[in-house]
């Protein structure tokens, strides 16, 4: 990105709170609130699914309610309660859409406000996007130009209609509905999300990007995004999110299930701004969230890059099976945390396959009265022998009431293989702020400044675009950390 | 003492006013922590002028330069601190820099991942919106940046990299005279500019600076030695001890005391005290 941008979004990002609060007065369709087989059964009719899948998501309902919430976590936060949780809502609208013109214009126009255009010819990068509002997809672009390539790019609720036989097969295969509680739950009631598949040989012609909105009050988000690149693909997908603010908290348990074949590569990166909640700390999503890739085949490569500046908590462990020989995991994290926000995340990478290659870097900043843990699992199995890690950990707090913890957790089983972890804690110092005050940068600018900077490393892995509205996050979700 | 003080104010302040006062120092106390580094500083310094301060370590010279600048961490107890006119003391640390203000630090602080030039860039775009500028144009930008980094002969490659991290000890210093050169500054502060720099670098640097003195613009040098001062040649001498301006003088007095040093100035305050 050139210099000139850069400075752009320190200028432009001026006093402002979270501006994508707002929400939309659209008239919805929504299930009874609460959780059973029979919510369950609702919206598995609702989407007209074959028999096979309500099937599996009665399986995983059946297994979540055995199921306790988890607790080893470095917060603690009110208990949910699934029976106050709406699970399915959506517009009202015709399910199937042949073009942009029977789209709700209220919805087009909140997209349009989010800035995410979803009539192509107005879009002047090739970015394809799928929009996803409350429960249902709304709108996939790009789609023709797309098909040329034997690219698939769309909901998950259509891909189950359209290609079952691939749904079908990657379905739950790297995150399985008994993986964990909020598995579980997805799977017995994911509503919709994004679906990939990049088919041999193919570099995917443009970046493809959802866009998640959850816009109605008491609603729970679970989407469900499966991305397949097959032998020597490639694909680069990004992921965004709001929320309008709300006082209550709103549950967020997404999965995404990402698969690469011999020689593949898929590039997802995250830009999650959802609502983090008022300053006192009311309101906003708990963001808990599976992500999971397998690196199926050889040579082949998954790259999670994350920058994390919204919800109330985060907490989320995007990671890696690096099942075939010479595959390669990267982690790439921005974590920012303000006034009560905690975040919890961090990534695993399994290696499994020989010669396997995993990095991590995680750049954590603290400010308020917020708490970043990094927390991160580096395993490697006796037979991926001659198998790399390099973890990287860089804490950042501002302010002396926040807090920053690293966990990092090392197996190692044998004996050719080489993992090292390094970490660092700094403090934006007064010195840092005297000097740019004393060049005439005021000190909101001057901490919007200093924390690019130490997200560089992240922040470039993003495609330029995100790169740029990511940096423009990082200085609104920091405004007013320094009194 | 006090009266004499208010008296020699008098008798300088008239002169001050003539039209070309720039900087007006009366009476400045400043104190870190509840200790006290400066007791009563006056200095007037008009458009146009080079003041050398110098002094024994630990004198406040520092102080004076930070308190100037702005920083937060001293309390001004007494005095007023004017630059063309307005009250400097009331201002923020960014404000006065947006004014004109510039100080070349003795110890240039590191910033990680942020790039000369993006730093620079943020600070000239600052300044111009506080003058109701647009920001500048790339390209005016950066042709702007080459024109600058000649004064100091400023390799290209430090500018890109992260501000002042891993340089040396004397590119620290030319990239504080390069920002200097860049931000044009009404009143700049130089901090011991020279120590760190080598003999050519010192030669260099100095050029620059002469080259950027106008009838404008004037310069507070901070330094412990001649050497600097056989460059940049000053209008006035000021000895810095224990807070105070103990003496002042032309050019001639810093020749003085690079040979006597600072004993028999010590021995004058002693005695008068
Ligand atoms: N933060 C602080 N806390 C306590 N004392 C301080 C602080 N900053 C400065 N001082 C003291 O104030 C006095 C003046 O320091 P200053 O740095 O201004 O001296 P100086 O004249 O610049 O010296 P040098 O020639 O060594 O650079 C010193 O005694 C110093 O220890
Ligand atoms: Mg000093």
């Amino acid at each position: 990105m050139s210099e000139n941008q850069e400075v752009d979004i320190i200028d432009e990002v001026i006093s402002q709170d979270y501006k994508y609060g707002f929400s939309t007065d659209i008239e919805m369709e929504t299930a009874p609130m609460g959780l059973s087989e029979e919510i369950v059964r609702f919206i598995s009719a609702k989407k007209n699914e074959p028999e096979w899948l309500l099937e599996w998501r009665l399986k995983a309902y059946r297994y979540w309610l055995t199921l306790k919430e988890p607790t080893w976590q470095n917060f603690s936060y009110p208990k949910v309660n699934y029976q106050d949780i709406i699970f399915y809502a959506a517009p009202k609208q015709k399910i199937t859409l042949d073009s942009l013109d029977q789209v709700d214009p209220e919805l087009l126009k909140t997209f349009e406000k989010l800035g995410i255009s979803l009539t192509e010819q107005k879009r002047l990068t090739g970015v394809a996007v799928d929009a996803v509002f409350d429960s249902v997809s709304i709108a996939t672009t790009f789609k023709d130009q797309l098909k040329e390539k034997g690219v698939i790019f769309c909901a998950i609720s259509e891909a189950v209609h359209e290609h079952p036989e691939l749904v079908r097969k990657y379905l739950g295969s790297v995150v399985p509905a008994t993986d964990n509680y909020y598995a579980a739950l997805n799977s017995a009631v994911f509503s919709d999300g994004s679906f990939v598949y990049i088919p041999k040989g193919v570099r995917c012609p443009m970046e493809l990007s959802t866009y998640f909105r959850i816009n109605a009050e008491n609603t729970g988000q679970f989407e469900r995004t499966l991305i397949i690149a097959d032998d020597n693909s490639y694909v680069s997908y990004l992921e965004g999110c709001t929320a309008p603010m709300r006082d209550e908290n709103q549950l967020h348990a997404a999965v995404v299930e990402l698969v690469t074949h011999n020689h593949a590569e898929i590039k997802y990166s995250t830009v999650q701004n959802w609502y983090p909640g008022d300053k006192e700390g009311k309101g906003g999503i708990y963001n808990f969230v599976t992500k999971r890739g397998i690196c199926e085949g050889s040579h082949s490569k998954i790259s999670w890059t994350q920058v994390e500046t919204g919800s109330a908590i985060t907490w989320k462990y995007p990671s890696c099976i690096l099942k075939g020989d010479y595959s390669t995991g990267e982690f790439f994290s921005v974590a920012v945390t303000n006034n009560h926000q905690l975040a919890d995340t961090g990534t695993k990478m399994v290696h499994i396959g020989k010669h396997t290659k995993s990095r991590i870097v995680s750049k954590g900043i603290s400010a308020g009265k917020s708490h970043n843990t990094y927390r991160g699992l580096v395993k490697v199995n006796k037979k991926a022998e001659k198998s790399r890690n390099h973890t990287q950990c860089d804490s950042m707090l501002i302010g002396d009431r926040s807090g920053a913890h690293t966990f990092p957790y090392i197996e190692v089983n044998n004996n050719t293989s080489q993992v090292e972890h390094e970490a660092s804690t700094s403090k934006i110092g007064e010195d840092q702020l005297f000097y740019c005050n004393q060049r005439g940068i005021g000190t909101e600018e001057a901490i919007g400044l200093i924390v690019n900077g130490f997200c560089k490393e992240v922040l470039n892995q993003l495609p330029m675009e995100f790169a740029v509205e990511a940096q423009k996050l990082l200085a609104v979700s920091l405004e007013g950390s320094v009194g | 003492m006090n009266e004499i003080e208010k008296i020699g104010n008098q008798t300088l302040s008239p002169l001050g006013r003539v039209g070309e006062g720039l900087l007006s120092i009366k009476n400045l106390k400043a104190e870190i922590e509840g200790k006290k580094i400066l007791n009563g500083i006056n200095l007037e310094v008009k458009a146009g002028e080079v003041h050398a301060i110098m002094g024994p370590n630990g004198a406040g010279k520092s102080t004076l330069s930070a308190v100037l600048a702005g920083r937060a961490d001293y309390d001004v107890t007494e005095g007023s601190v004017t630059l063309d006119g307005k009250d400097l003391l009331d201002m923020s640390a960014e404000d006065r820099a947006r004014e004109g203000v510039f100080l070349a630090f003795q110890y240039p602080i590191e910033i990680p991942g942020v790039s000369t030039t993006n730093f620079l860039k943020t600070a000239v775009n600052e300044k111009r919106k506080y003058q109701g500028l647009e920001p500048m144009e790339a390209t005016d930008f950066l042709k702007l940046m080459r024109q600058k980094m000649e004064f100091v002969e400023m390799d290209k490659s430090l500018t890109s990299r992260s501000l002042n991290e891993g340089f040396s000890g004397g590119e620290k210093k030319r990239n504080e005279i390069f920002q200097m050169a860049m931000l044009e500054p009404k009143l700049s502060i130089l901090d011991e500019t020279d120590s760190g720099l080598d003999i050519d670098a010192l030669r260099l640097v100095s050029e620059g600076v002469n080259k950027l003195r106008s009838k404008d613009n004037a310069y507070i040098v901070i330094t412990h030695y001649q050497r600097l001062l056989d460059y940049i040649v000053p209008d006035f001498v000021h000895v810095l001890y224990k807070g105070r301006i103990v003496k002042s003088g032309d050019a001639s007095l810093a020749k003085e005391l690079e040979l006597k040093g600072y004993d028999w100035i010590k021995a004058e305050v002693e005695a008068s005290m």
